[in-house]
């Protein structure tokens, strides 16, 4: 690889984490604003920029939908003092940010996001996608760990464990919420193996939502706790834990975590897009309508964000919708329920399998 | 109250309920019918809430429909007022008056908003008519002395009220015609 493909590669990547972190941005005004609709409010819809506020009509409409105001946050994270409080462990206090964005931002690489004359666009296609993003985004929780136990008080140590106690018990059933769908694709004479660009070239006329609709809830209700979202928010859950792992942080650490969290939603939301929701493909048994070339690119990748941008919405209406489980709860639905259901579903979908593969030999 | 409670019989969760989704499906739908109901926020700057006709705002000085300043500097508003927000000075009216018959009128009369808590007890108590409470609620200045309103500021908020008693002009009147009317 010579330097021109490295540079390549590295802006690619860029532009990938770039992509991600504005999706992040906007699904924080998404939330702001859905939050006011779901309460019958109007959201933010005042800050304004002096000159771009100023465009007749269209600045007017910007400043309604409250984009100036996601600037106006960020300036604020940016340029607010930053206060370290004396009884934190340093090193590992200013670690923990950075370990919960950069997971958060990683696993992008290995999803296809778009197609090109057929071929799927990906940063990397690798045959082990999958496990990438399983290794990857559960590396988040460490961050979350490291938190909690180096801001050196009581409430973010308790957020802490939460955190790790949740991730593991749901770790567990995602995975076991995953296996279905790749077994579905490596059947005989298949070499898919745990590459996202083949579940997505699977999904071409038929989508996994419907063709394994309880491996798909399993999934999701294992995503919303991954993500660690409410109904399963426990490493915040500000009426207990006052601000949870992040209690002890501020301005543009503070920000970081923020800006981790809906990263963790935004990836979320793209990966079940693309195991269960056809990825980039149009509708189910419709044929993909993406014409040759760039345009084609374009159009199958704004699709593709169009369906993310749904499964945010849903995200964000689950979350002002629900009241958050007891702790208790959230350990019994994963040990007790999810854990033993995707085990019964995965028996399922095997033998759901052997039934309808023809048995050469 | 024995007879008039009605005992309700707890029923046990049925299946469908206790995975919980009908609930989370049913929950959804009530938010979702949330989100397309029209919003309830009032943009305050540009749109102003209706104000009752009672409502107890700032209180200002009022003249008669001639013009004639109905304050008498009777002191009963500042005796009343509890945080002792109002400040009277009374004076005379000048001879050459057409008003002289009232004998007095207030030099100056102030009233320190910040200390006034809209209690709307100066309107009761005067026996004028000549102070009320004005429909005026949002009140800010940039000094503690800017917000001691004096008279020409209180006059200039209250303005000329329209009612017919004309108290000292009938008595005057009557003056004149030697009380013939009583």
């Amino acid at each position: 690889m010579n330097l021109i493909e490295l540079l390549i590669t590295a802006a690619c990547g860029l532009g990938a984490a770039i992509a991600i972190m504005s999706m992040a941005g906007l699904s924080v005004l998404a939330e702001r604003k859905v939050c006011g609709a779901l309460q019958g409010r109007l959201g933010p819809n005042r800050t304004t920029i002096p000159l771009l506020g100023d465009i007749p009509i269209l600045g007017r409409m910007i400043t309604r939908i409250g984009i100036f105001q996601l600037v106006a946050d960020a300036a604020k994270f940016v340029f607010k003092e930053e206060t370290i409080p004396g009884h934190v462990k340093k090193f590992y206090y200013h670690l923990a940010p950075i370990v919960v964005l950069i997971p958060a931002l990683v696993p992008i690489s290995v999803l296809p996001f778009g197609s090109l004359d057929g071929e799927p666009m990906i940063l990397a296609n690798v045959d082990i996608g999958m496990l990438v993003i399983l290794a990857v985004s559960s590396l988040g929780v460490y961050g979350t760990v490291l938190a909690g136990w180096a801001a050196n008080s009581k409430y973010p140590f308790l957020g802490g464990v939460r955190a790790s106690a949740q991730m593991i018990s749901y770790e567990l059933a995602m995975g076991l919420a995953i296996l279905p769908v790749f077994l579905w694709i490596n059947q005989p004479g298949s070499d898919a193996a745990l590459s996202l660009s083949s579940v997505v070239s699977f999904q071409e006329t038929h989508w996994f939502v419907y063709l394994q609709p309880f491996t798909a809830l399993l999934f999701l209700i294992c995503l919303f706790a991954e993500t660690n979202r409410a109904p399963f928010d426990m490493a915040e859950s500000e009426t207990d834990l006052v601000g949870g792992f992040h209690t002890e942080y501020g301005a543009f650490k503070f920000g970081m975590f923020f800006i981790g969290e809906y990263a963790h939603i935004v990836f979320g939301s793209a990966l079940f897009v693309t195991l269960f929701l056809g990825g980039f493909n149009f509708l189910p048994m419709f044929a993909s309508p993406w014409p040759a070339g760039v345009v084609g690119a374009v159009l199958s990748t704004l699709w593709f964000v169009v369906k993310v941008s749904g499964l945010i919405f849903f995200f964000i209406w689950i979350r002002w919708t629900l009241p958050r489980f007891r702790y208790d709860q959230v350990m019994t639905l994963g040990w007790k329920v999810l854990l033993p259901l995707s085990i019964v579903n995965l028996l399922v979908v095997m033998f759901i399998l052997m039934a309808i593969t023809p048995v050469n030999a | 109250m024995p007879g008039k409670s009605k005992v309700m019989e707890r029923k046990p969760l049925t299946w469908a309920e206790k995975t919980y989704l009908p609930q989370v499906i049913g929950g959804l739908g009530v938010t979702f019918k949330n989100l397309m109901r029209k919003k309830v926020t009032m943009e305050y700057p540009e749109v102003k809430p209706p104000i009752p006709d009672r409502y107890r705002g700032q209180p200002a000085l009022v003249k008669d429909p001639d013009g004639r300043e109905k304050c008498v500097s009777c002191q009963l508003c500042e005796f009343v007022c509890p945080p002792k927000a109002i400040t009277i000075q009374p004076g005379s009216i000048p001879d050459e008056s057409d008003d002289i018959h009232v004998e007095k009128a207030p030099e100056e009369f102030e009233i320190d908003m910040l200390r006034c808590i809209y209690c709307g007890l100066c309107e009761e108590v005067c026996p004028e008519e000549a102070i009320f409470l004005q429909d005026i609620y949002s009140l800010n200045g940039l000094s503690r002395e800017e917000l001691k309103f004096k008279k020409a500021k209180l006059y200039e908020v209250g303005g000329i009220r329209e009612d017919s008693h004309f108290k000292w002009k009938k008595k005057k009147e009557a003056e004149q015609k030697g009380n013939a009317a009583h």
